[in-house]
């Protein structure tokens, strides 16, 4: 039988699967989340139900559609939540599900891994009571809990705007929205915003309710740190050579997002530099083909694109699968050229904070896991003359800890590339090593074979 | 859902290895032109770039030539055993000067290494294996190597490691061994090198090689030429190509050790821990981290190594039984590298076969980290003095040329 493996439950994995039920197959759909619907539509625990409309706004129907066709799919689909992928190799997958070993051979493999927050620190960023834009969102929709009382938003993206509005729509008391992008990044991105002028009125809409609501919104702003003794107090910040301090209760923060490649890097995919979101990516077609036959890549894990694309890539990258195991499939939906100049559009809006390495203090905390500053990455990086990243994971641990480099792997680099003097492309990016996150040494010793004496040649002692 | 029978499908292609090809951090050298030196040296591992830094020491000019980065590959990303304990005797003398270097880091290369004196434990799990290290502590007693082990047993055993698992029963303690960090301690060689004034030229590999009748002339193919009277071969797993150039050879195998790494845990183990029959040795770094080996990788291409799932299950299962405490912690990393093997279990260390000033030194089967200082002295005495400063003859590659020798007399 022909296994085809799905991992990640949002909008590109679950459009997947729908064009892969209809042409007779039955996959396999992996997901940590207990319940389908990635990051943008995660849902909340049955106990917590609320309607659609308050936990995804204006995205509620586009929600509601993709739960619907889940609704009738679910029965034709091997549904794994509550499961980590995290190691692949030869075709197969290890998973570890509520905390049980298995592996899953496939034939075929789409991978729909989505993305996480985008994270440039700033000094104090690891005081209690600092968020990521991300972190602030499952708190809200998965437990209908709000960061707070008093909270500002920072950074740039669309997810700013989204989680500060979310929070604000829901009672927060929302002290101020601060964009380090530049005052006229809209303006700029105007041409390439009407690409999806629905999208596009959206954005706009949102940035007028909150206006509305009495919601400071700054652009053009450099976060100069969150104060406070045991936990955050204060937001000190810049915009237009003034100095303000909002005092607060919660910092959300994020500076847009960035594509979970780990698994695909485990495939042994090729890797590309991408100018738009400036970012390794793994190499894929128009139609979600890596460089691996047999393994696919669709939605935001692949480019961030955002959650209306991802549905369509999920689609495309299912039906070119079909066609590559030789399954009649309907002529694939091409990508509205749209797609693209939206996703460039989405960095054209919120551009990285130019002179973030330059303006970042020797004392910030760059690294949480292991507890590594700008300064020391820097002599490191002149000291030893190191240009290139992993050179640099090996001399001071940086990507080294719990969430191997996924939280710091971005900031690092454009240090990096700063100290020495080279593009940020010039430092390459960190190899992915299993596991993909952390795992229990118990639950892994459950899936050995009963103990054996060492082969003589293994012994190492 | 449960694991499928049948046999496991062959491995994909792998058109890019990660930070391969596509990756500029790996550019080519920009070393151009002909160089000249007293001693050449192919590999920048533990072994090459401490040979360079000794040279220098002496006064001889150095061009060092590594493939990648120095101390990128074995030396860089080994377990980071610094330990005697367990040894054959024949490396004893070699082994013992190499602890003397160790005892003097900072001083050789500038920084400590996380370098920690912490005493090395080898385990047993049976009656037999205990007799087995109480045989070996005998040995090393009557050859006179001043090892102060001490054989641990019974309750003494238990109260002094009471964090072990119950099916160790008793040790041999080697007070004198340690552990370190081998992706500070390798590179800070090569970087010692160059500041004491070697040419140290990374990412530079090696495409032909000659002598000319009266020196060694190296050559990357893309402008730049070395030439010197001595050659040293440190090329680690890749060793053999060089050597068959100049009419040698050994039957090397690359092996790849599987390794882990937890998150970082409350302080429990204070020494570095080995298992008499293997498959588990483990230490615990200053942060809490313990790192921890057994088992095997497979290779991925020429250059790296992964990790084998199912060898993960493997180790994960000897910690758990070994380590009790940490059951419950969560690895954050395996990894696996590519190291050099002999079927004897020792090093090949000495001249060449038909050039007496080309001087072997690779196929450290798992101890090239302890000993790689003092090989590196060794090679430097040799070359400066025409003879090594520990006794080296078991180790030379002719010891594999006797049926070759014997053909060729005929």
């Amino acid at each position: 039988m022909t296994v085809v493996a799905i991992v990640g439950a949002g909008p590109a994995g679950l459009r997947a699967a729908e064009q892969l039920v209809a042409a007779g197959l039955r996959p396999v759909l992996l997901d940590e989340s207990p319940r389908v619907g990635g990051q943008i539509y995660r849902q909340p625990p049955p106990a917590l139900q609320r309607p659609a409309r308050e936990l995804y706004g204006f995205a509620a129907p586009r929600a509601q559609a993709l739960f619907d066709r889940w609704a009738a799919l679910q029965p034709q689909v091997d549904h794994c939540p509550g499961t980590l992928a995290w190691h692949l190799q030869d075709r197969r997958l290890h998973l570890l599900q509520d905390g049980l070993p298995s592996t899953l051979r496939f034939d075929a493999l789409v991978l729909a891994t989505g993305a996480t927050d985008r994270v440039l620190p700033f000094p104090g960023w690891t005081l209690p009571g600092v968020f990521t834009l991300g972190a602030a969102q499952v708190a809200l929709k998965a437990q209908a809990t709000l960061l707070g009382p008093r909270i500002v938003f920072a950074g740039t993206g669309p997810l700013l705007y989204l989680v500060a509005w979310q929070y604000a729509k829901a009672g927060a008391d929302v002290r101020a929205v601060l964009d380090v992008a530049p005052s006229d990044a809209p303006r700029r991105a105007l041409p390439q915003l009407l690409s999806r002028p629905g999208l596009a009125l959206q954005g706009a809409l949102l940035l007028a309710r909150l206006r509305l609501m009495g919601v400071p919104v700054q652009r053009g702003v450099r976060l100069l740190g969150a104060d406070g003794d045991a936990r955050v107090q204060a937001l000190r910040w810049q915009a237009a050579g003034q100095t303000r301090s909002t005092p607060c209760d919660a910092v959300a923060f994020g500076h847009g997002l960035r594509s979970e490649t780990q698994l695909a890097d485990l495939a042994g995919c090729a890797f590309d530099w991408d100018e738009v979101d400036q970012a390794w990516l793994p190499r894929c077609d128009a139609q979600g083909r890596s460089s691996v036959p047999g393994v696919y890549l669709a939605g935001d894990g692949a480019a961030i694109r955002g959650a209306d694309a991802a549905e369509r890539a999920g689609a495309r990258a299912a039906q070119a699968l079909l066609a590559d195991l030789g399954r009649p499939v309907p002529p694939p939906t091409p990508a509205p050229p749209a797609d693209e100049r939206w996703r460039r559009a989405l960095q054209a809006l919120s551009p990285l904070p130019a002179g973030w390495a330059a303006h970042t203090p020797d004392e910030l905390l760059v690294c949480r896991c292991e507890e590594i500053t700008a300064g020391e990455l820097r002599a490191e990086a002149r000291h030893s003359g190191a240009h290139e990243l992993n050179r640099l994971k090996a001399l001071t641990r940086i990507g080294m800890g719990r969430c191997q480099g996924r939280m710091c792997g971005a900031a690092a680099a454009r240090l990096l590339a700063h100290a020495a003097g080279v593009p940020l492309q010039a430092v390459g990016r960190l190899r992915t090593q299993p596991p993909v996150k952390p795992v229990p040494v118990q639950a892994l010793a459950a899936a050995a074979p009963p103990a054996m004496p060492v082969p003589e040649d293994q012994r190492d002692d | 859902m449960t694991e499928e029978a049948g046999p496991q499908p062959a491995a994909q292609a792998r058109p890019d290895p990660p930070g391969g090809t596509s990756q500029p951090g790996s550019s080519r050298s920009l070393a151009h032109g002909k160089l000249e030196a007293d001693v050449a040296i192919v590999g920048g591992g533990i072994v090459g770039s401490s040979a360079a830094l000794f040279l220098r020491r002496l006064g001889l000019s150095v061009v060092l030539l590594e493939r990648g980065l120095c101390g990128a590959s074995a030396s860089g990303v080994n377990y980071g055993g610094v330990r005697i304990n367990g040894r054959a005797p024949v490396q004893l003398p070699l082994a013992l000067r190499s602890r003397a270097l160790w005892e003097q880091l900072p001083a050789l290369i500038g920084i400590d290494g996380e370098y920690q004196r912490s005493g090395h434990l080898k385990v047993a799990r049976s009656e037999a294996d205990l007799a087995s290290l109480q045989a070996y502590a005998d040995r090393v007693r009557d050859v006179g190597a001043p090892l102060e082990l001490e054989m641990v047993t019974g309750a003494a055993f238990r109260r002094r490691y009471p964090w072990l698992g119950p099916r160790a029963i008793g040790a041999c303690w080697s007070p004198g061994d340690g552990h370190a960090n081998p992706r500070l301690v390798s590179p800070a060689f090569a970087l010692a090198a160059r500041a004491a004034g070697a040419r140290v030229i990374e990412h530079c590999e090696v495409r032909h090689c000659s002598h000319d009748g009266r020196a060694f002339v190296l050559a990357d193919g893309q402008g730049l030429e070395v030439r010197a009277p001595w050659l040293l071969n440190c090329a680690g797993a890749w060793a053999l190509p060089l050597a068959r150039r100049f009419g040698d050879d050994a039957p090397m195998s690359s092996i790849h050790p599987g390794m882990a790494v937890t998150e970082p845990m409350p302080l429990f183990m204070d020494i570095n821990i080995g298992v008499e029959g293997g498959g588990i040795y483990g230490r615990q770094t200053g942060r809490g981290n313990c790192v921890l080996g057994g088992s095997r990788g497979d290779a991925r291409d020429p250059l790296h190594a992964q990790p084998r799932a199912a060898a993960m299950a493997e180790l994960c299962q000897r910690i758990a039984e070994l380590f009790p405490p940490l059951a419950h912690a969560h690895i954050i990393r395996f990894w696996s590298g590519v190291e050099g093997a002999l079927p004897d279990h020792q090093p090949v260390i000495g001249p060449g076969s038909r050039h007496a000033q080309l001087l072997h030194a690779f196929g450290f089967c798992g101890a090239g980290f302890q000993t790689g200082p003092a090989v590196g002295e060794a090679l430097a005495h040799w070359v400066a003095h025409g003879r090594p400063t520990v006794p080296l003859d078991a180790f030379g590659i002719h010891r594999f040329s006797s049926t070759t020798t014997l053909k060729e007399h005929a």
